[in-house]
Order: structure tokens, then sequence, then C-alpha cells
């Protein structure tokens, strides 16, 4: 993949400042092409679980609440007011000038409709964590519901402005059966509110979409610009490319950065380094269930957090969008507080701190990686400087996520993107609530954590939430490493801006 | 010759089987399924969830078993990814692979019988040396790079051809090329091997003495004879080519069978991976079963043996 990528990109450096023509097909006949690498067949946020379902969930969908990616804030979408009933129901007064797709319009029973379906976990939906937390939802008037919770769910309205999408009552009812006599609920028609509505399909090649000109006024989603979108599956990257220079593509993403780099010198392209949710982080088997039981000790861990020059990887493979982290989330994610103890890039202090756990000649262990082979090998070149010598075992994610819940890796090196939801429980209370991703069962972080993710004050959670991260921190269990960025290039002809979310907000997206 | 018919015929049903169970077993060895198709970062219950809807919690042997019982009543089952039918996608995607084979085995045949018969008449000629290079280029260059500077030079230097889809047969052009290009050498060398054979046979010797055109004997005479192991390698090459088209779709963005193949294995989706895994076996091993059936019509020697 390396040698392939870097004779295209020896070509495509050579061509691409030669070439000052961009991409006029797109804007010429009104229609935004875009791509990404997988294949999209269902289009259906709740039963196609890919980033491309995210995007397109907020381009055909609409939920009750909106985001307001600048200021962190909820605002009304679908919704046009929210109140807290106790700390386990919420009740909402909806919009009623809001029409689907197909021309019925938005009332209650679509609400009380989709949550009830999706929250029914025999109906299969694919992430069911984004409605694990909903108990059921009630019709309180035409245009009033309530929605009972299992219990306090403090990040409920994250789940609902970024992965709870409202379809029309009756969605699912018709669908065909599968050949194993179930309801194959990912085969209905996508009909929801948004700013674009799904036009055709043609599995794993390509989803066109309209601008739906009935959309409602005053949605912070704004009026869509364009009249088409046209999503197609190209999985090379470097075809991709071409077809972005030669005008096949408008917009194209995942760019790696030495191709990023050098489409920059294009004046018919945009690119630009922007921020994911996706944090990487090294992992310890702190428990010694591995067979190595170096990482018990906490003066290891600490030496391998001075160890590893953080910023040079992030500067040098990441992306200028990238930065370090100290603490075990996203620092744009609620609660993720970032005063806990540091650990500079130090390899005297690594080295002295290895002499004092009695590893002064250094030692050998098996770490694990799946993702970004370079970044791992970076971390291993920084381990051999201060004398530890790593065996990496890189493996398919399907596969080392076993290994990793067994407790096999003495340490792992991983990534998590918390659904993109922008709240700290989407990752901390993942990894350390004595679940089966949980590497060191802490019970002073698990309680801290109990507090934190069990409560509807703000303040309370964030006090907690500092508790627990200080403490994660201060026992170096992760070394939380850095943010993800990916490179974005576009054509000059689009107007176009990058989200922190990894979700490109097309509607947004006009032509210069 | 009909013992010799059912005999290989029954070698290719073991084969198809094996295959199939193979595969079978190997995407388990690759990892945990359902994990694949919860996708990353999936919850613990997320993951459960999708294994008891999508039965991934019986016994192994219990599924494949299931599947071959189904397999064999003609229903080749469910994408868990797709959410369609196996049958229907596979025979949805199969003619633009097919399609992509034949113009690519056409282009091959085309550049390597002129240039086997070019080199077979001047043997060890400067002709014969530039025909052979030509064709061990083909070999030697990987098929992803040759793929790669088509686009460069005829996609984005000049902008002749299209780089991706399967629109028009311009799409064509290029994929054909890179991917029929590999079996150049193959074609060439027997193709020259032969014709050096027939070539210097006693009825060519008896042709010229006649005073036929030299044409003549080499096309109407010689190139007919000698091309007959060429036409049983195609046949084996075809298969290999809509099995083989996996890294040339995928660089060429055609949504054919060998790009739904490997988005298969990734996703670890079973019933679609053991569907065209099977459909792709047998469309091998009937090809060379026909190539078997062909040489020992041609040559009986192989019947007796």
């Amino acid at each position: 993949m390396k040698l392939r990528n870097t004779m295209f990109a020896l070509g495509v450096a050579t061509l691409t400042f030669a070439m000052p023509q961009g991409a006029e097909a797109g804007k010429s006949d009104d229609t935004l092409n875009w791509t990404s690498g997988r294949e999209v067949a269902v289009v259906d946020p709740y039963y196609n679980n890919t980033r491309e379902l995210v995007i397109m969930g907020h381009m055909a969908w609409d939920g009750l609440v909106f985001r307001d990616i600048e200021s962190g804030e909820f605002k009304p979408l679908l919704a046009t007011s929210w109140k807290w009933n106790g700390d386990t129901a919420i009740e909402l007064e909806l919009r009623n000038d809001v029409k689907f797709h197909d021309g019925s319009d938005f009332d209650a029973d679509d609400v009380v409709y989709t949550l009830n379906h999706v929250s029914n976990k025999d109906n299969g939906v694919l992430t069911y964590r984004n409605v694990s937390w909903i108990e059921n939802a009630e019709k309180l008037g035409s245009h009033k519901v309530r929605i009972n919770l299992k219990k306090p769910f403090p990040p409920a309205f994250a789940y609902l402005a970024n992965a709870v999408f409202m379809m029309p009552s009756g969605h699912y009812d018709d669908v065909p059966k599968k050949p194993d006599g179930k309801l194959d609920y990912a085969a209905a028609k996508p009909v929801g509110t948004g700013p674009y509505k799904v036009t055709e399909i043609k599995a794993g090649e390509f989803v066109l979409m309209e601008k739906n000109d009935a959309y409602f006024d005053g949605s912070p989603k704004g009026k869509p610009q364009i009249d088409n979108m046209r999503f197609r599956t190209i999985k090379e990257m470097n075809t991709a490319i071409a077809e972005l220079l030669t005008g096949g593509l408008d917009w194209i993403w995942d760019v790696p950065k030495e191709q990023a780099e050098r489409m920059a010198d294009n004046p018919a392209i945009t690119v630009e380094n922007a921020k994911t949710f996706r944090v990487s982080y090294l992992a310890f088997d702190v428990l010694g269930q591995s067979g190595q039981e170096f990482f018990k000790d906490k003066r290891v861990r600490q030496a391998f957090a001075h160890a590893i020059n953080r910023e040079a990887i992030t500067k040098n493979l990441v992306g200028p969008a990238s930065v370090v982290i100290p603490s075990a989330c996203h620092p744009d994610q609620f609660g993720c507080v970032q005063d806990v103890p540091k650990y500079d890039y130090d390899p005297e202090k690594a080295k002295a701190l290895l002499k004092e756990a009695g590893h002064e000649n250094g030692f050998e262990f098996d770490i694990y990686a799946y993702r970004e082979r370079e970044f791992t090998e970076a971390v291993i070149g920084d381990l051999a400087k201060v004398g530890i010598k790593a065996k990496l075992n890189f493996m398919q994610y399907r596969a080392l996520r076993d290994v990793v819940r067994k407790g096999n890796t003495p340490v792992n090196h991983m990534t998590w993107g918390s659904y993109s939801i922008p709240d700290v429980s989407a990752i901390v209370s993942n990894f350390f609530t004595h679940g089966p991703d949980d590497l060191t069962k802490d019970d002073k972080v698990k309680e801290y954590l109990a507090v934190a993710d069990n409560s509807i004050d703000a303040d309370k959670r964030i006090e907690f939430y500092n508790k627990a991260f200080s403490r994660i921190a201060e026992e170096a269990f992760w070394v939380p490493m850095f943010t993800y960025a990916k490179y974005y290039a576009w054509s000059k002809d689009l107007n176009f801006s990058p989200t922190p979310d990894e979700i490109p907000r097309f509607y947004t997206a006009k032509w210069n | 010759m009909l013992y010799y018919t059912l005999k290989r015929l029954g070698v290719a049903v073991l084969v198809a089987i094996t295959v199939s169970i193979l595969s079978f077993s190997m995407i388990y060895l690759s990892g945990d399924p359902a994990v694949a198709l919860a996708g990353e970062g999936a919850s613990n219950e997320d993951i459960e969830n999708v294994r008891r809807v999508y039965g991934f919690d019986r016994p192994i042997i219990v599924q494949y078993g299931g599947w071959l019982v189904q397999a064999l009543q003609g229903n080749l089952g469910h994408s868990n990814y797709l959410k369609a039918p196996v049958a229907s996608v596979i025979f949805e995607r199969l003619p633009t692979t097919m399609l992509l084979g034949a113009c690519s085995l056409a282009f091959a045949l085309l550049l390597a019988i002129p240039l086997g018969v070019v080199a077979a008449i001047r043997p060890n000629s400067l002709i014969d040396r530039v025909a052979l290079s030509v064709a061990v280029v083909g070999q030697a260059m990987p098929s992803f790079w040759f793929a790669l500077t088509l686009i460069l030079w005829f996609g984005i230097t000049w902008r002749l051809l299209p780089i991706t889809g399967t629109d028009s047969w311009k799409n064509f052009i290029m994929p054909s090329m890179a991917l029929g290009y590999y079996l150049t050498p193959a074609v060439m060398r027997l193709t020259r091997a032969g014709m050096l054979e027939v070539l210097s046979s006693d009825y060519i010797r008896t042709a010229r003495a006649k005073g036929l055109r030299p044409l003549t004997v080499m096309f109407k005479h010689a190139l007919r004879n000698a091309i007959i192991p060429v036409v049983s390698l195609a046949a084996v090459q075809f298969g290999f080519m809509l099995g083989g088209s996996i890294v040339i779709e995928t660089i060429f963005a055609i949504n054919g069978l060998g790009y739904l193949a490997w988005e298969s294995i990734q996703r670890a989706d079973l019933p679609m991976m053991q569907a065209i895994v099977l459909v792709l076996s047998i469309f091998y091993i009937l090809l060379t079963f026909l190539a078997d059936m062909l040489n020992a019509f041609l040559d009986p020697r192989i019947r007796v043996a």
C-alpha cells in the first residue's frame, strides 16, 4: 500500500501543480459529488451504522434537538422547547409546521412511534447504545411527548441531537420479510424531514439526494443551497484524488498526509486538516493478566508516558489539527477535564523511573495495534530509546478486540471515536466502569464515574469526572496520545467548512 | 471418455465443497463476524445483540450446515451488510465482472497472439527479443501500478478516458488493459512455442513446397494448429480473471464481483462471502473442467492416463 501510494503520489505531485483545472461538473449541474470508501446499500441511520450514514442521517433526517457546533449549546430542531421532569423523563413540545418528504405532517405520533420502535431491542437497531437509555415515549398531546428514561442519563440531549432521528409513524410496519421470516427493517424506504431527500439508491454504487424545497423555515440547519448531492463509493484513495483533480468529484476526505500536502499546491483544490472525535491511547495490562507483569507497576506505566514523544508524532505523522491529550477523553467533549497530572516528553525521567522499578536494563514486551501502523512504530521507536523493546502484533480490529478483552495484551494501542458524542461518558465510562473493556477494574474510578454518569447536575458531573480523570492520569492507567485529524480536499468551486466532529454538514455547503 | 468425464466431475464437486468449508472457517479465524458487523467501537451489548439477531451465537458447524442445506435448495441467503438477497446482488454484479474479464481476455489475446506469431517467424532475432520483452514486462509489472499509471496518463494528463465507473465502453478500456496485460506473457510464449513446433513439421514443409502463399501457410495451416493449447489456457485464465479482478475493480471503482468479494471479507459478511466463493469456484472449476475435456478430446493419451 505504501509503495503504491508513494508511486502514485510522485505522479500526482508532478501533475497537480501543473493542472489548474478544477472540478467543473458539480457546479455546472448543481450537484455536489462526494465520496468515501465504504459501500452504502442501506440508507437508514438505525440499520446502517457507518460514518456515511451518520452524515446522510443529518442530511435526510432531523432530530428533536440540534447541537450548535460552535457553542456546544442544544437548540430547537423538531422540538421547540423541553424540560426535565425529574431525573428520568424529558417532556418536549414539537413543531407543528414540519412535513416529511412524503408530504405527511410531523407530530407526536411520529416521535412516539420512532422512539418505541428503536428502543425495542428485538428490532435490531445496529448501534443499540444510541437508544438503549430510552424506556419508552408517550404522547401528551398532538405536538407534545414525554420520553421516559431507564435511569438518569445526562448525555441524553447529545444522543438526541446526534443519533436519534425521527421517522414517520408506521415507517417500519410494511417492510418485506427476510428468508428467516423476520421483518427486514433495513428495507424501509428512506423518508425523513431533513433538508435533503433520498431519490435513488444503487446498492454499493451511489446514493442520490435532492434538495427538500419544503424544508421548514427557522431550522438551525438552514435552507439547503445545492440542488443535488451524489454520493459514490470509491475505495481507492489514489483514484478518488484523480477524480477530484479531473472534476469527477467535488469533495473527498481521509487523504493521506503526504498526498494532501502536495495537493495543497494545486490552485483548484482546497485542502484542510480538521479535528475528529477520535482519540489514540495506549492501555496497559494493569492487572497482569497477559503473563507480562511489568505494567502492574505504576512507575513503568509512567515511564512509558515520559518516553513517548507525542508532540512529534502529532506534528509529523497525524496533521496540524491533531493535539496531544493529557486526559482519557477528547478535549471537545463535555466533562473532559484537562487539569490532570501530565507527563512531558522526558526520556531521562523515563529511564530513572524504569531504574527505580528495577528495569535499568529495559525489558521486552508485546504491543498490539490495528490502525495506522506508522503511529505504533513511532511509539516503538521512542520506547527503544529508553531501552524498552516492543514486539508489534498488528491485527484486524475484529480479531484484536477479543484478545484485548481477554486481557491478553500487555499493551494495546487503540483508538476510540465516541460515536461523535460530545460527552465523556461515551468514552471513559466504557473503559473504566468494570465492563468488558475495562483492563484496570479500579474501584475508585468506577465510584467517581457512577456519580458523574448518573447526575443531571452539570457542576456535579464535572467535579466527579475531574476526580476520575485525575486518578486515571495519576495512576497512568492509559497513556492518552493525541486526537485524530483528517485531511479533507475539495474543489475551490465549493464553499464548505469541515466540522470537528467528523460529520460534514453538506446541507450548509454552497457554490462559490 | 465417460469414465474420465465422471471422474473429473466428481473431483470438481469435491473441490467446490472444500473451498466452501475452508472459506467459512477462515472468516471465523480472522475474527468475530458480530464485531465486524456491529462496527468499530461497538459496545458489548450491541455486539451481543447483533450476534443474537444474525444467528452467530449458534455453533459454527450448525451455521455452515444450515447454509449448505439452503444453498443446495438454491437459496444463497441474505446479506448481513447489504440487507438484500445474496443471489440478486451477485447476479446484478456478475455481468460487469464477466464483461471486464472478457474484455481483458480479448486485449490479452489480441496483443499476445500476434506477438507470439511475429516472434516465432524470426526466432532469436531482435523482433523476437522485443516481443518477449513487451510480454515479460506485463508479468513483472504489478497490476495496481500499471493501473495507476494508466490513470495518471490517460485519465489525468490527457483526459482521454474516464477514470471510474461503468457508464460506457470507454470505462472498460483502462481496466481491461491493466487486467489483461498480466496474461499476455503466458499466451505469447505458448503461441510462440506452438508456432515454432508447427512451422518445423512436415505438413507445413509440404504446404510450402506446394507453393502456397506464406501468409496462407502461416495463418491457415500453422496458427490454427498452434493456437489450440492457447484456447484451453484462455479458458482457465478467464476463471482467474473473474476472481482476480479484485484489485482492478477496486482501483477503477467498478462495482463488480471482485470488489464485492473484497468488501464482504472486510466486513465479514458471511452469506455473501460464501456465495461468491461458491460461484467463483464453480466458474473456475467449470472452465478447468472444460479445458480438461478439450485437451482430452484433442489428445487421447490424456484420457488413458
